[in-house]
């Protein structure tokens, strides 16, 4: 029997949900949005470290990318709130899923080439278009509303960029996972 | 061939037999506690049957007016309160003409076994005896025998019985009315065998186990954490610690099993509590692979082995020598490490107490040598002389600029951080590791932290603690652990037909202290190494570790029998003729 | 030692080490790592009063990643090294790490023991059904026909350990299931499991990407438990029972008191236990 097994698309997505705590004020949003973004850039951080673990320098370099424009979200929010520590936040950082900006942690694949890590930029970019797009709407306060449409206007504009990039790149041709050497030993 | 009225002895043997509820321990016991009131050193070591309850039992006594650490070539007195099953230890009771065996005629004669060493029989009816008294009991009788044929004084027997039967005062005076009446029955038996008067006691004696003796010298070295796996002969140590530690703020825990136990010391010592376990043969077996990670990862452990013999389940409630080649090679790797041995069952607690020193001191682990004869026999002891050697763990001071776990120093020893201390975290390892704790597979950072583990070994000055040297002359005999005292007593033997020898018992047996030996054998012209194993492991370590001058011979066996005096004089003997 | 350990909010990062885990890129064991150091992170502990302890493996690297003491022990032996530590320092928060290889099947006695003894210490298995770090054979936990394995290449045909029943069964005061997939929701579990006095344990589904990239696909069933934390045992005995494995959240938590035998509180000296002995 031949030792294969069929890997999904690495880019595989469900649609993002409201958060569970809406937030009451624009103060409120605020802290949610810089948690988002800061652990969607604290996840791209990880797979950069993994993928320089793994000898993938590309790739590795594009995390590192992505991890700083989501840093620099990140500020960018924390700026606007008037903060220089991070903010406190109740309810989202702990308990249930993660952030609608935070790429899975397991979808990384070491022979991983750009136009992987792209389509899962691509996804997180557009997941988070449709997180602020959604709380735009909601019962909310008119002003989280508005800021929340902001916000997802910057999102939108993210999705854009990671288009323009994944035209540079070609999409890999089958078998790119393959490796002519067995797994190595540890312990 | 009988003997009337003897001249008083330096020492006497003697040993109770009998089976299952007959209570020859117990009785044994208060001869040994008598013998000590009165003054006198004892010790005593005990066989018995398979049977966990009503299996036939001998309590061998030795008492003598300087101390007793072995057994001596034959008993003098063999005294069974019936023979069921008596015979299996004949082996272990040589008796010969001089010898008396007092048995009681209703349970049949002694064994042709012991009769044929032309000992002369004494029967005494001690069932009828202890029948006669309301209460009585046979072994009680027996004991007044026994004390009445060696000359202790009654007020010392009746001493003893009542520290016994503290608990039951009731039955306090048909056992002190048994004693009289075994010591009446004594009177006109066929030989007796007087001790010397003893010598006043300078200071107050103990009566004390290689066990526990053990256990206190781990406790005075600093050990405060003990995971224990119960095995024979080692149990009774950690059962002695259990209560012990308690009161001196430590604690035991029973673990699952000795991998358990070994690691859980390896982790409390990691959290900077002087840790130890004991345990026998096949537990040491079990422990090896986490003592070659307390090795690795520098984390001071202590493990007394308790040696039966072996291999496998072999016998476990006797002695022998054979662990030496698994304490002191049975490491995967080249994993340095401290093995020691005592040479009384009073060094139990010198030497215990030194491993935890150099343990801590090298956060190397020791493995101490003792054995099931140390371990379980019970002694009468002058307290043992306080050790003059300090060591303790060189720990790492809170937020250490640019902490190294495993730093590359002088010495070999680097701080210790532990937990808790801010500022100096780090992971142990058992994967090779740089400096830092960080594993590394670099053949540099293998070799430097090689060099560092044996550094730290070698760097330790032992002082005269690595061995006990006595005695002058071309002869050397070398030994260690329990086939000293016979080895010395052969010596006191051999010096009336002019013999001189020095003897070297060695308490250090890893790092293998080459010069110190060097030192001690110069000028030897012919060294008889002396061991209870089958295959020379002591021999083979000598010749492969040290340098050692001259001829050089082995006299070399097994368990189960205890080393005795008059083997080694024998080997001497063969010097004398070549 | 520790009074001071509530003052400051900590960041999880602070509890990551600069050392770099060797493990594949995309292993779950990343996320288990995050959700440890997120759960310290909450509990806002200091590094220097937490160690982490593990055996042989993969997971088992664990401690040399985090800033916290460390003990990387020999294989199968984790939580006996972890109760040493915890015994004779039950000032610390002993954290014991490591996968099912390790701690189910040379370890399973110990894993055995340490539930019956509910030493105050939380311990968290990455099951990926696999030893990885000797290239893929079947463990405890893989499945009978799981036929990769050069060692088992007809498939163990052996049933899988059920380690959270084996654990309720054994003693353990706390159960629960997590994911790697979900890192805050394991951050949750993991803080909940150190705050509970006793013995915790925590099966953390950890997917290996490289012997069993079929794993990738149980983000796709593993779900929140349906029902609430029961402190009955057969109620959880039950359901643990009859679940597909997939169930995660607090499964079970009991109110056993923690083993802790009394270290440092005895007042006699050394010297004092010579009176046993002297005649």
């Amino acid at each position: 029997m031949k030792k294969t097994v069929k890997r999904k698309p690495l880019a595989r997505r469900t649609t993002a949900k409201p958060l569970p705590d809406a937030p009451r004020s624009v103060a409120d949003f605020l802290a949610q949005a810089w948690a988002i973004e800061a652990e969607a850039s604290d996840r791209y951080r990880e797979f950069a470290e993994q993928m320089e673990m793994a000898n993938n320098m590309e790739v590795a370099q594009l995390f590192r990318k992505l991890e700083r424009i989501e840093q620099k979200h990140r500020d960018q929010i924390l700026a606007h709130m008037g903060r220089s520590t991070p903010p406190r936040v109740k309810a989202y950082r702990w308990e249930g899923a993660e952030g609608p900006e935070t790429a899975a942690g397991n979808e990384l694949h070491y022979l991983m080439q750009p136009w992987h890590a792209l389509q899962i930029a691509l996804h997180n970019e557009q997941r988070a278009f449709d997180f602020f797009k959604q709380l735009a709407r909601a019962r909310v306060p008119a002003e989280v509303r508005a800021a929340a449409k902001e916000m997802a206007g910057e999102e939108r504009e993210h999705v854009e960029l990671i288009r323009e990039w994944l035209k540079m790149v070609s999409k890999p041709a089958s078998g790119w996972d393959q490796d002519p050497d067995p797994p190595a030993f540890g312990d | 061939m009988t003997h009337p009225i003897s001249t008083p002895r330096a020492s006497v043997s003697i040993v109770l037999a009998g089976s299952g509820g007959a209570g020859v321990m117990t009785a044994g016991n208060m001869l040994l506690e008598a013998a000590a009131i009165a003054g006198y050193y004892a010790l005593m070591t005990r066989s018995s049957g398979p049977q966990i309850r009503g299996g036939e039992a001998a309590a061998m006594v030795r008492i003598a007016t300087t101390p007793v650490e072995n057994v001596e070539d034959h008993f003098h007195v063999l005294a069974a309160i019936d023979w069921q099953n008596i015979n299996r230890f004949a082996a272990e009771i040589p008796l010969d003409a001089s010898s008396l065996i007092v048995g009681d005629p209703d349970h049949g004669e002694p064994p042709d076994v012991f009769v044929k060493s032309g000992a002369s029989y004494a029967p005494v009816g001690m069932k009828k005896l202890a029948k006669s008294i309301k209460g009585g009991w046979p072994n009680m009788v027996s004991l007044g025998i026994l004390a009445a044929l060696i000359g202790l004084p009654e007020s010392a027997v009746a001493r003893a019985v009542e520290k016994s039967l503290k608990k039951r005062p009731d039955s306090l005076e048909a056992s002190l009315a048994a004693v009289r009446a075994g010591m009446h029955a004594a009177e006109g038996m066929p030989a007796r065998y007087p001790l010397r008067p003893a010598a006043e006691a300078k200071t107050p004696r103990w009566l004390i186990t290689g066990n526990e003796a053990a256990g206190y010298g781990a406790i005075r070295g600093g050990v405060r954490f003990v995971a224990a796996y119960p095995i024979t002969p080692g149990t009774e140590l950690l059962e002695w610690m259990a209560p012990a530690l308690t009161k001196v703020g430590g604690a035991l825990v029973q673990a699952e099993d000795e991998l358990a136990s070994i690691n859980m010391i390896i982790g409390a010592s990691y959290g900077g509590v002087p840790s130890l376990t004991a345990t026998s043969g096949p537990g040491l077996a079990l422990m090896m692979e986490a003592l070659g990670l307390a090795s690795a990862s520098e984390t001071p452990v202590v493990v007394v082995d308790v040696q039966r013999v072996g291999p496998s389940t072999g016998i476990p409630t006797k002695s022998e020598q054979s662990d030496l080649n698994i304490a002191l090679y049975g490491f995967h790797g080249d994993a340095p490490h401290l093995v020691l041995a005592p040479n009384s069952v009073a060094d139990c607690l010198t030497t215990t107490q030194w491993a935890t020193h150099l343990a801590e001191m090298t956060q190397a682990p020791a493995i101490v040598l003792s054995d099931q004869f140390f371990g379980q026999a019970r002694a009468v002891v002058d307290r043992p002389a306080d050790l003059v050697f300090a060591g303790q763990r060189l720990t790492a001071p809170a937020n250490s600029p640019d902490y190294k776990r495993y730093a590359l120093t002088d010495s070999g020893v680097s701080p210790m951080a532990i937990p808790g201390t801010p500022g100096t975290v780090y992971t142990a390892d058992g994967l090779e590791h740089a400096e830092r704790g960080t594993p590394s597979s670099q053949a540099t950072d293998h070799l430097a932290q090689l060099d560092k583990r044996q550094r730290k070994l070698e760097s330790v000055d032992y002082g005269h603690y690595w061995a006990e040297v006595e005695g002058e002359g071309e002869l050397a005999v070398v030994t260690f652990g329990s086939c000293t005292a016979p080895v010395r007593e052969a010596f006191a033997q051999a010096r009336r037909n002019g013999f001189r020898a020095r003897l070297i018992s060695m308490r250090l047996l890893l790092p293998a202290q080459t010069a110190r030996l060097t030192e001690a054998l110069a000028g030897v012209k012919r060294v008889l190494v002396v061991e209870q194993t089958h295959s020379k492991q002591f021999y083979r370590y000598l010749r492969s570790e040290y340098d050692v001058p001259g001829s050089v011979s082995s006299y070399s066996r097994p368990g189960p029998l205890p080393m005795r005096p008059e083997e080694i004089v024998s080997q001497l003997e063969k010097w004398s003729r070549a | 030692m520790n009074a001071n350990a509530a003052v400051v909010a900590r960041t999880p990062q602070e509890f990551k080490s600069d050392l770099k885990p060797v493990w594949c890129p995309g292993c779950g064991d990343y996320s288990v790592l995050a959700a440890i150091t997120k759960a310290f992170a909450k509990l806002e502990l200091l590094p220097q009063n937490v160690a982490v302890i593990s055996g042989i493996g993969c997971s088992s690297r664990i401690p040399a990643y985090t800033s916290c003491y460390g003990f990387h022990g020999v294989h199968g032996r984790a939580l006996a090294l972890g109760t040493g530590v915890k015994l004779a320092r039950p000032d610390l928060t002993v954290l014991v790490a490591g996968g099912d290889g390790d701690g189910y099947s040379i370890g399973g006695n110990h894993f055995l023991h340490a539930c019956r003894r509910n030493v105050d210490m939380t311990y968290i298995v990455m099951d990926n059904r696999v030893y990885g770090m000797t290239k893929g054979q079947a463990s405890p936990t893989t499945e009978p026909d799981w036929e990769f394995s050069k060692l088992t290449p007809e498939g163990t045909g052996l049933r899988e350990f059920h380690p959270l029943v084996i654990a309720l069964a054994s003693g353990a005061n706390f159960i629960a299931r997590a994911f790697s997939g979900d890192p805050n929701g394991t951050a949750d579990i993991i803080a909940q499991a150190i705050g509970t006095p006793g013995f915790s344990f925590v099966e953390v589904l950890s997917p290996c990407v490289t012997f069993r990239p079929e794993q990738r696909h149980w983000k796709d069933k593993a779900r929140p438990a349906p029902v609430k934390t029961t402190s009955d045992p057969s109620q959880a005995a039950r359901r643990i029972l009859t679940d597909d494995g997939f169930n995660v959240g607090v499964l079970y938590v009991g109110n056993r008191k923690p083993y802790q035998p009394s270290i440092g509180r005895g007042t006699k000296k050394p010297a004092d236990l010579e009176a046993g002995f002297v005649l």
